[in-house]
């Protein structure tokens, strides 16, 4: 939404097109820029390499393990059976795909031979990286909201025990760096539990799931400012039009207030879960591979890291960017 | 027996700076009966409307509301406030329901009548109040008249013993008063037991009972509207009129 230029002189056609053109310009020039720096420099770049770590196909060989004479090879669709008869007249077989065979009746084999191909394929590191970040901001912005709301209520309410805790905790969370809160929950925290639990014979917990309270507690704090502002901005008088009729308080809440308070709530909440996927880079401190991590592990690897660091930055914008879509899709769709 | 009987009531707000809205206020009100409550504003009138179904809690005296103490702190006041129905100045109505929704809510949540049951009681409301046609459009599609005939319609759709009416009309243009008035003017001829906060005079003088004038948290003067409106006996009733009328 852009604010109507009503208040001051009115703009017309040839002012849109000439600032249009400034920005098309602009665009243009940055990415020209960026085109010839990156031909300058003293860098190989080697796009084709990415794919890989997005999906791999791994090709086998299938490899005879005896001395011997291909009898026959039976088709059966896209498989084909090769049965290879020893010197001693001892029989073995090889169910291999029909397409890549490379052996005939009547061919002789020695052990070590390649009687077809294999291929196996399977998720990249950069793949694995972008579902474990996906996974570990979704459960922990679910557990945001739950968090956040009921502390966005805790907050506003007349309990002090209510109100101080949320105050507590609100203001404790806000007030310390995420990356230290991570550090706490998985060394002090979960070695604490992790202890407890071998001693008691049950399975120690997955370092994820101290990434996710992490991260979830870490967000609940955000939301439930953004709740109680929300709660605040709703018109007075709408509770006091509900209890009048006799709704109780929770009963208020739920059916008029919060509704209402959700409109406003939702640009806010979007911009929360937004940095929320991108605080989950800091998650790799504590050994969960998620996209920033493997993105590292794949630099590595590939000694490639300007094409790498590069797609897992727009890997970022895309979940990021869908985020923004669907919060902006249930905001017109809530009243 | 009175329905409403309030003994010595005050009521004072603190923030930002000490107001005593509401001094010494009793009144009993009978089944049936208008009462219409004016005076400047600040005089206190709101206050002491909002406390009858206690949206303002009162500080001291007592009220009794259809046989209940209301200002006792273990009474069931949600029970209360479902008889007692209260229409706002500025309508309040749920902006995210539709009309028909609106009038709903309480029914299925607090008298937890079916869906089909309220929606019955409501559309007999809608066609009372002459906006049964606008049943499935939200609040802000309407004009504030119709919107206040809605709100009408949505406190008596709880069937209460009595209304309170806080200002009705003084958000409204001019031109969409006669239509919220001749709803209000409907009920009080039905027997309706109704306590109206309002400047509107012609009203005070045709459907009141009786008229209460308020100047500074006190009832200065009391009395039907023939005596009100004729022969005030206060200074300040006088000086009042006499700016008003």
């Amino acid at each position: 939404m852009h604010f109507s230029s009503a208040l001051d002189r009115p703009k017309g056609k040839s002012y849109f097109l000439l600032w249009r053109t400034v920005f098309a310009v602009g665009l243009v020039l940055v990415l020209w820029g960026m085109y010839a720096a990156s031909t300058s420099v003293d860098y190989i770049w080697r796009w084709n390499r990415v794919p890989q770590y997005f999906w791999y196909t791994e090709v086998k060989d299938i490899r005879a393990s005896l001395e011997g004479e291909v009898r026959a090879v039976e088709r059966s669709g896209a498989t084909a059976t090769v049965i290879i008869e020893g010197p001693g007249g001892e029989e073995e077989r090889y169910d291999v795909p029909a397409a890549t065979l490379r052996v005939r009746k009547g061919d002789f084999i020695s052990p070590g031979d390649s009687l077809a191909t294999e291929s196996h394929s399977r998720p990249g590191l950069l793949l694995e990286g972008l579902w474990i970040t996906l996974k570990v901001s979704a459960l922990a912005i679910v557990g945001g909201i739950v968090l956040g709301l009921f502390t966005g209520l805790a907050r506003i309410s007349v309990n002090p025990a209510l109100r101080w805790s949320a105050v507590t905790y609100i203001e404790i969370i806000r007030g310390s760096p995420l990356l230290v809160q991570i550090f706490l929950w998985y060394f002090v925290v979960g070695t604490l539990v992790n202890k407890i639990l071998t001693k008691w014979g049950f399975n120690p917990i997955d370092p994820l799931w101290y990434g996710v309270v992490a991260l979830a507690i870490f967000t609940g704090a955000y939301v439930a400012e953004i709740v109680r502002a929300g709660i605040q901005s709703v018109h007075r008088g709408q509770m006091e039009a509900a209890r009048s009729l006799g709704l109780t308080y929770a009963q208020a809440m739920r059916r008029v207030i919060l509704p209402q308070a959700m409109r406003r709530i939702l640009p806010p909440l979007a911009g929360q879960f937004i940095s929320l996927i991108k605080d989950s880079s800091l998650l790799g401190v504590i050994s969960i591979r998620e996209l920033t991590k493997a993105s590292r592990e794949v630099v590595s690897s590939s000694l490639q890291p300007f094409e790498i660091w590069i797609v897992c930055a727009v890997l970022y914008l895309v979940l990021t960017f869908t985020l923004s879509l669907f919060v902006q899709h249930l905001e017109r769709k809530a009243i | 027996m009175p329905i409403i009987s309030v003994r010595n009531i005050s009521k004072t707000f603190y923030l930002p700076h000490p107001v005593h809205a509401v001094r010494e206020v009793s009144l009993d009100i009978e089944p049936g009966e208008t009462v219409v409550v004016i005076g400047p504003s600040g005089s206190g009138k709101s206050t002491f409307l909002r406390c009858l179904n206690r949206l303002e809690y009162a500080d001291s005296g007592s009220i009794i509301v259809d046989g209940v103490d209301i200002l006792d702190p273990d009474c069931d006041i949600n029970a209360i406030r479902a008889e007692v129905g209260m229409v706002f100045q500025s309508f309040n109505l749920f902006p995210h329901m539709t009309v028909l929704e609106n009038l709903n809510l309480a029914q299925q949540v607090v008298r937890k009548r079916s869906r089909t049951e309220a929606e019955k009681r409501s559309m007999e409301l809608l066609h009372k109040v002459g906006i049964a046609d606008k049943h499935a459009v939200r609040p802000d599609q309407l004009s504030g008249g119709q919107q206040q005939r809605v709100a009408i319609a949505r406190a008596l759709a709880m069937d209460p013993k009595i209304m309170l009416f806080d200002e009705p009309t003084s958000a409204l243009d001019p031109e969409m008063v006669g239509e919220v008035l001749d709803v209000m003017k409907q009920l009080a001829r039905e027997g309706m037991t109704m306590v109206v906060v309002t400047h509107e005079m012609g009203f005070a003088r045709e459907v009141a009972d009786r008229v209460l004038f308020m100047d500074h948290g006190v009832v200065l003067e009391e009395g039907t509207p023939e005596h009100f409106f004729t022969n005030p006996q206060h200074e300040r009733t006088q000086e009042f009129l006499s700016q008003i009328l």
